[in-house]
């Protein structure tokens, strides 16, 4: 508990209370997909503030690039021809991990501490701690952790963690030339994100609005969309992101279930030991083997 | 329980060595699963020499244990097709359990119970193979619903096997003279007399 901005409030595989006496005020990136260019500026100032570097690949006749998240590439840039109408819109959104107040990665992961959730609402991934299983992955509701082949631990955003923790902004919202990425308190945020919709829907966008989707409790990254009412256009952005069923099960009640399951069978064979007997051999006359069998 | 020139081969050497196979596998492969599974059981992770390695081992030692009871498959196979005596035994193993095993039908060489062990165990291995597979993420790339498809049937399938093998374990604990049979391979004919009577009369010539 040294710095009160690395305050932890979640941990993964971790049954008891995490320190909670602390209110620290819920931190939020907005993304204002509305005013994005698409110059991957917050690409480049994310590989250099935390020092990875993708392989270089191929050029695929396409402005994405690289053509996906990796576990050295922990933002992109996904890029969408879209037909309004008769109008052409290019929907650029900046793609990476949304912070969720209800993390499925955080839920699934079975290492103690690999994966923290800290006050200010930043989804952190503490790699000495990961053990490689990939469970982070099929927890997300989102498809952003990536596993590593170097190194078998996954990687992600980490919303600047080091930075925010010392009052400085994430490299991404640093670099940004346009103001598409602003940084705050959450509530800040929300805030400025409805002055933008009240501009957008003056200038036409009548379903403008603001992602933050209550199925993972919100998001501490959040989108300004022009079409929030469809999300989907946006390089399919989930519409009701959640934590999936399977997840909510295999992670949740299954667990007692089957610890409580597995403790009476073994409960039960005790007791019935001690009440009923060791099934012996009886020495009923009839179960006796005839004298010339035994040989004792 | 005494080694006696009279005592009945119930298991051979390789049969044994086939089983015990199964068991270490088994063992190591439940407590690494149960770590993955519910933090309580973390600690077991450390047997392994760290999350990371028992990450690593789980899967491998799955591979030796389905290669292993492949072969104990081929083995028993045809010793332990069900018949009507066993559904009756079935039916009965409320007064066995009770301490009462005089109007158990005759067995063969497997009791109705060891048969539906063994066919529970197949039917086992099969599940957590497949489903195993599909999380295996460090070789296996599968599309995420299936992987959160296979990760519940493979959670809810190993907790039902740990469950099934504490039974088998306390069924051969119960019933005296039965480790034995598993360990030096050979039983008492008392024991096969009252607990197997039809591979009794086959084995004793009567």
């Amino acid at each position: 508990m040294a710095l009160q901005s690395l305050d932890i409030t979640r941990r993964s595989a971790t049954t008891t209370p995490s320190p909670r006496v602390r209110r620290t005020a819920e931190i939020a990136k907005l993304i204002d997909v509305t005013t994005c260019i698409g110059c991957k500026a917050c690409q480049a100032a994310c590989m250099e503030w935390n020092d990875v570097r993708d392989e270089v690949g191929t050029n695929r006749g396409v402005y994405d690039n690289p053509p996906d998240l990796s576990a050295a590439s922990w933002t992109v840039m996904r890029y969408t021809e879209h037909k309004e109408g008769d109008r052409l819109e290019w929907l650029i959104r900046k793609d990476g991990c949304m912070h969720c107040q209800d993390p499925g990665c955080l839920k699934a992961c079975p290492a103690p501490g690999a994966i923290i959730q800290y006050a200010n609402g930043i989804v952190d991934f503490h790699e000495e701690n990961c053990i490689g299983c990939g469970y982070c992955i099929t927890g997300c509701p989102f498809d952003i952790p990536r596993l590593s082949s170097k190194d078998s631990k996954v990687y992600k955003c980490t919303l600047c963690s080091d930075r925010v923790a010392v009052g400085m902004e994430p490299a991404c919202i640093k670099a940004c030339p346009t103001g598409a990425l602003q940084f705050g308190t959450k509530e800040r945020m929300r805030e400025y994100a409805e002055e933008r919709i009240v501009d957008l829907k003056a200038r036409g966008f009548a379903k403008a609005g603001l992602y933050d989707p209550p199925g993972v409790g919100g998001t501490h990254v959040m989108y300004v969309l022009h079409h929030a009412d469809r999300p989907g256009l946006y390089n399919g952005l989930a519409s009701d992101p959640a934590i999936s069923p399977l997840v909510a099960l295999w992670k949740g009640i299954a667990k007692p279930v089957a610890v409580a399951a597995l403790g009476s069978v073994a409960l039960g064979s005790l007791f019935h030991y001690i009440i009923k007997g060791p099934n012996e051999v009886s020495g009923e006359p009839e179960n006796e083997p005839k004298k010339e069998d035994t040989g004792k | 329980m005494n080694r006696n020139t009279k005592d009945l081969p119930r298991f051979t050497a390789s049969e044994r060595a086939n089983h015990w196979l199964i068991a270490i596998c088994f063992v190591l492969i439940a407590l690494s699963g149960l770590a993955f599974f519910h933090p309580a059981f973390w600690p077991f992770a450390q047997l392994f020499g760290g999350g990371v390695w028992a990450r690593i081992l789980h899967p491998f030692i799955g591979v030796l244990m389905v290669i292993a009871f492949a072969s104990m498959f081929v083995r028993f196979r045809s010793l332990n097709r069900i018949t009507p005596a066993d559904k009756e035994w079935v039916k009965r193993i409320g007064e066995l359990l009770s301490g009462d095993d005089r109007n158990m039908p005759p067995q063969d060489k497997f009791n109705a119970g060891e048969k539906l062990m063994f066919w529970a165990m197949t039917s086992c291995l099969l599940l957590l193979a497949i489903s195993g597979v599909v999380m295996w993420r460090a070789y296996f790339p599968f599309p995420v619903t299936l992987v959160r498809l296979a990760a519940v049937v493979h959670a809810a399938v190993g907790a039902t096997m740990i469950a099934l093998i504490f039974g088998h374990i306390y069924a051969a604990i119960w019933t005296t003279g039965t480790i034995h049979a598993m360990v030096y391979g050979t039983v008492s004919r008392a024991w096969a007399k009252q607990h197997h009577a039809v591979w009794y009369r086959q084995m004793a010539g009567d």
